[in-house]
């Protein structure tokens, strides 16, 4: 079964290398040092099980997870973090705090070849990711993957998102982005005084708008500065006018 | 409890050489309407020494009870009791002890004064009263004031202990970590570094606010901590740190640059994938230390808002509290460096 270990550091990366040498059937693929990586080394081997640590450069271990189409099982090896601790602990993901013994090493690592592999990782790890995108990090931020290129778009940069099938579409001034979320994701983690949902499938950033014209019966067009043209429906024109304060 | 004017030695004197000069007067006066010294000196005893009492009695009351704002009312009715109580015992008493035929003559004359007597009892126990309102009002804010500045400089302490202690858990488990690594790989280097590890804990354990420290322990510290930092991150982190030769002596609150040097390693070492080199440089300008901390981030992802993080917040809202001075810490960003600059100015037992 393949292996791979993601860690920024290198010494943190050895230990677990030095663990595995007692486990002959884990055979590591690849060794990656952040994120982009991570992501890579996953594509091209397909490894059954990742070793992730969490706070690393750029993007954190949970971002990366959300770039990966079909991600592996994951033990997660962290040193100190309250907030994906409980994560953990309420989505039943298995995690080795640092720094660990080789006995919690191994539990962690038979816990896994007997029950752990044949759980969809899939499943369990979008329901976690779930939990942890609302974490105060990724709140100011979306990490997004276009043609193989990944993108960290600040908040604040987002003109307006538009639902799109099972993905979000997130417009910038540079394009759009898909992401594979929800609506109410991101209206759920996104600051709720400069984004408004004026539309079943529309959200704007208040400060991207430039006026706001009638069109047709009841409805309205949010124009942005960027020159586009958001819907609002008669809900979403409440809501609009009570966050602008009208 | 406020003290009471009279338990203040200057003020006690005051009053009983006034009551003195108050009491020689009336005594003066009853001579001058022709009667016995005897007679003028038992009544101004007894009338002056039941108005002493009154007026000490009303001082102790508002000692403890002192009218709410404007219900000044209440003093007067106070006032106008004792001196009307004082006058019916006064005459009480000087009717008994004046009992005999030869001052029946007084009899009268003390009738006729009734009013008199009652007007001026009434004007002096309301002078008191009214010195005591004051008195007290006084004593009440000078309380209340100290109390505030007392509850003050608790929540001050407090905060610059908070402040300071502020030691990264995720710092102190990823070195154990790595030590348990090296443990296997290079026990010479674990070693090393338990010993590092160590002496930079006892430096931020040891230090209290009052006990400022010199620049050149401080920096000390700061290396030990990088120096952990080096053995965590390997080849990607480099330091450079100049410091001119005046600087070493200058007092810093302790751990002050501690949050601003962990900041520099957060965005240097997180915000960008590339080896980063984190410079220090101290120097003293102006009578000032200034300390320059420097890395190197990435603007495309730092957005300005989130850029100075919770460390630096906390070092300027440190050096409010010192100084009261927002100024002090100045930050820039240009060219994928980002530059902090920190001000101290100098401390009262700066010797050179």
């Amino acid at each position: 079964m393949k292996v791979i270990i993601i860690d920024d550091e290198p010494l943190a990366r050895s230990i677990v290398k030095e663990y595995l040498q007692f486990h002959p059937e884990l055979e590591l693929v690849a060794e990656c040092s952040d994120g982009f990586e991570g992501v890579k080394a996953i594509q091209q081997y397909q490894p059954d099980l990742i070793f992730l640590d969490i706070q690393m450069p750029k993007i954190n271990g949970f971002e990366m997870l959300e770039l990966v189409e079909d991600p592996p099982s994951v033990i997660f090896t962290t040193a100190f973090d309250e907030y994906a601790l409980k994560a953990f602990e309420s989505h039943a993901v298995d995690y080795l705090l640092k720094p660990f013994s080789r006995g919690r090493f191994d539990k962690a690592v038979s816990k896994w070849l007997q029950t752990g592999k044949n759980i969809s990782a899939k499943e369990q790890l979008g329901q976690l990711l779930e939990t942890v995108s609302s974490s105060p990090a990724e709140q100011h931020r979306v990490v997004v993957k276009l043609a193989g290129k990944i993108r960290i778009i600040p908040v604040e940069d987002i003109h307006y998102l538009e639902a799109a099938d099972d993905y979000v579409k997130i417009h910038t001034r540079e394009g759009g982005f898909l992401k594979n979320k929800t609506m109410g994701h991101f209206e759920a983690i996104l600051n709720k005084t400069q984004f408004v949902r004026t539309h079943r499938s529309y959200m704007v950033n208040i400060t991207e708008i430039t006026r706001i014209d009638p069109y047709e019966k009841d409805n309205h067009l949010a124009i942005l500065k960027s020159g586009a043209r958001v819907p609002v429906s008669k809900t979403g024109y409440v809501k609009l006018k009570s966050v602008l304060g009208l | 409890m406020t003290r009471s004017p009279l338990n203040v030695s200057r003020f006690r004197n005051i009053f009983f050489a006034w009551w003195f000069v108050w009491a020689c007067l009336h005594f003066l006066l009853i001579t001058y309407y022709g009667f016995t010294v005897n007679m003028a000196l038992i009544d101004s005893l007894i009338s002056n020494g039941l108005l002493m009492g009154a007026c000490g009695i009303v001082s102790n009351i508002l000692r403890y009870y002192l009218p709410y704002s404007n219900r000044y009312i209440y003093v007067l009715l106070l006032c106008l009791t004792f001196s009307l109580s004082a006058n019916a015992l006064g005459k009480f008493i000087l009717d008994l002890s004046l009992n005999d035929p030869a001052y029946r003559a007084y009899i009268p004359f003390l009738a006729n004064t009734y009013w008199i007597r009652l007007g001026i009892d009434f004007l002096m126990i309301c002078c008191m009263a009214v010195i005591c309102v004051l008195w007290y009002t006084q004593e009440e804010e000078q309380e209340n004031r100290q109390r505030k500045n007392d509850a003050e400089k608790l929540s001050r302490d407090a905060e610059l202990y908070k402040l300071r202690q502020q030691l990264q858990p995720h710092f102190l488990f990823n070195s154990l970590n790595s030590i348990s690594a090296l443990i296997v790989s290079n026990p010479e280097q674990a070693r090393n570094m338990i010993h590092q590890l160590s002496d930079f804990l006892r430096t931020t354990l040891r230090k209290e606010e009052e006990q400022w420290v010199k620049m050149e322990e401080e920096l000390q510290s700061l290396e030990l901590y990088l120096e952990i930092e080096k053995v965590r991150f390997g080849h990607r982190l480099s330091t450079a740190i100049v410091k001119d030769d005046k600087s070493g002596q200058m007092l810093i609150p302790p751990m002050l640059l501690q949050p601003v040097v962990e900041n520099a390693i957060k965005f240097g070492l997180y915000d960008t994938t590339d080896d980063v080199i984190i410079s220090i440089s101290v120097s003293v300008e102006n009578e000032m230390l200034k300390v320059t901390v420097q890395n190197p981030y990435d603007p495309e992802t730092a957005s300005p808002r989130h850029g100075t993080g919770f460390g630096l917040n906390s070092v300027k809202r440190r050096l409010y509290l010192l100084f009261a001075r927002t100024d002090l810490v100045e930050t820039s960003s240009g060219d994928h460096v980002f530059t902090t600059t920190i001000n101290i100015p100098k401390h009262e037992s700066d010797h050179h």
